[in-house]
């Protein structure tokens, strides 16, 4: 059976077939994968789905994956959590997390991208597969090379956070630390593409890739019962998901898995890094690369490669970017572990700390359903919050010790009197 | 010593395989223009309609984005290195 999809250009619309190469040569923009819906919807039912793990391997007919595709793991199937407290206190009553921060294997949603774009390595034959990354993908690429038998060669920026670079080379990858900033080590890995036969997973696997992130997307309309939300409120680095979740809903409404229901996308990223909430919120029709100075080092590319998209996607939604600083990161990190138990990376921490904000403006209603997008664990930028949380005084394992403690600390010690 | 403009493997197809030219440009339009003067096959891929250089083409001066410079009017001396980038990945 031939292929379902193949790829097309994403401004010329010429088609290009199955080949890893991120970018048309006819006219050099980006392309992407397209699917034949009609053949589609005549041999695929969203019943069909119903005896099928919790993963996103149950969208399979969905994704960019060869014939004969067995899936090597169980990557996705993240929960979607009813908020229990936040959303009472932002008066908000349809308020959910999409809580990719536990996503395995390597607990951010990058885990999603790479499972596809290693079914492309595969079809394609490259035994080499690597990335550039600021530390999820570069986690996800290690961790899933790891598993599969190919050999990982990962690219990050030199000054990267030390928990994101021993996430990867734990698995053996081997890691190239670039003196310069994600922007210079992505122009290399281009050139890299250009010379090696290797799988560069968001170079020239990239159209495969992308799509893995649209299952972050269906999920979050199947676990809303087949329905999609009002808005949904995604960080954005490179500008991809938000456009992915924007293609999963199309792609669900054009099979008739779920009613037509506009959608507002908001962007969420830091100020330091915000090329793409800038270029929305000053109405610019191509948005200015920045030069990155932010904790939230996952999201800190100023040269966003589907920031165009981003920019449109938004635009057409009728939703809005928005951009918060620093201590409004760490605030937003608290914020969500401290009502909903879930810790989050500085990108969920922009993420909450822009939702917060446009709420303010006005943006989103007390009654509508708003997903926030979480997309990474926070136990991987702690040093981003460490000085929030000086070490407690120790103290002798003596009764009368603790009960002087309690007499220093009045908080605990009214909560904790006992007769 | 000319500046060097250095072609990427798309856009050879273009350029009779040439992998590189030399020119003696004293800006990067002025080397844009050499560029596609010599091929002008390969003009209407750097610009778009509007004479603009298309959106998802990266141009370098050595190692830095011109965006960062002056843009097209970022000054080229002896020995700098003119890259062009299509459709930069990533993210």
């Amino acid at each position: 059976m031939p292929d379902l999809y193949q790829l097309q250009c994403r401004e010329c619309k010429k088609t290009w077939g199955n080949v890893p190469r991120s970018f048309c040569e006819d006219c050099f923009s980006p392309l992407e994968v397209v699917f034949d819906y009609s053949s589609l919807k005549k041999t695929l039912c969203r019943d069909a789905l119903n005896s099928r793990a919790f993963s996103m391997w149950r969208y399979a007919e969905l994704l960019p994956l060869p014939e004969g595709f067995t899936a090597p793991n169980a990557v996705g199937g993240t929960p979607l959590v009813a908020s229990r407290k936040l959303g009472d206190q932002w008066g908000l009553k349809h308020l959910y997390f999409k809580n990719d921060a536990v996503c395995f294997p390597s607990l951010s949603f990058k885990d999603r991208v790479v499972a596809t774009a290693l079914a492309a390595a595969r079809r394609f034959n490259f035994q080499t597969v690597g990335c550039s990354s600021t530390g999820n993908l570069a986690n996800a690429v290690a961790a899933q090379c790891a598993q599969q038998g190919f050999d990982a060669c990962v690219f990050i920026p030199a000054d990267l956070e030390a928990a994101k670079v021993l996430n990867t080379a734990v698995y053996g990858a081997r890691i190239v630390r670039i003196k310069g900033n994600y922007d210079q080590v992505n122009r290399l890995c281009s050139q890299i593409a250009d010379r090696f036969q290797w799988g560069l997973v968001n170079v020239n696997l990239r159209p495969y890739y992308s799509e893995g992130s649209k299952t972050h997307g269906f999920e979050i309309a199947e676990q809303l019962g087949w329905k999609l939300p009002d808005n949904v409120v995604v960080p954005m680095a490179g500008g991809s998901l938000i456009t992915k979740i924007a293609k999963a809903f199309r792609e669900l409404i054009e099979l008739g898995w779920v009613e037509p229901k506009p959608v507002k996308f908001f962007g969420a990223q830091a100020t330091g890094c915000s090329p793409i909430s800038d270029g929305v919120k000053r109405n610019l029709s191509r948005f200015e690369p920045q030069k990155p100075n932010t904790i939230a080092r996952s999201l800190a590319i100023g040269n966003p490669a589907d920031g165009p998209f981003a920019m449109k996607q938004i635009r057409e939604s009728g939703g809005w970017a928005e951009d918060v600083s620093d201590p409004e990161i760490v605030e937003g990190i608290k914020l969500l572990a401290e009502t909903e138990g879930i810790f989050t990376e500085t990108a969920g921490g922009v993420t909450v700390g822009v939702a917060q904000k446009l709420l303010r403006q006005g943006r989103i209603q007390s009654d509508e359903v708003t997903v926030l997008s979480i997309t990474g664990n926070g136990l991987k930028t702690t040093d981003a919050i460490v000085d929030e949380f000086p070490l407690p005084e120790a103290i002798a394992p003596r009764l009368e010790d603790f009960e002087a403690y309690l007499n220093n600390n009045a908080t605990v010690g009214a909560a904790a009197t006992q007769g | 010593m000319p500046v060097t403009i250095e072609i990427p493997t798309a856009f050879r197809r273009f350029t009779e395989g040439a992998p590189k030219i030399e020119s003696s440009a004293s800006t990067v339009a002025e080397a844009l223009r050499d560029l596609t003067a010599k091929f002008p096959a390969l003009g209407k891929h750097v610009r778009d309609e509007q004479g603009e250089i298309r959106q998802f083409l990266n141009v370098y001066l050595n190692e830095e984005d011109i965006r960062f410079l002056s843009g097209e009017s970022s000054a080229l001396k002896d020995g700098d290195r003119v890259l062009l980038v299509p459709s930069i990945a990533g993210g």
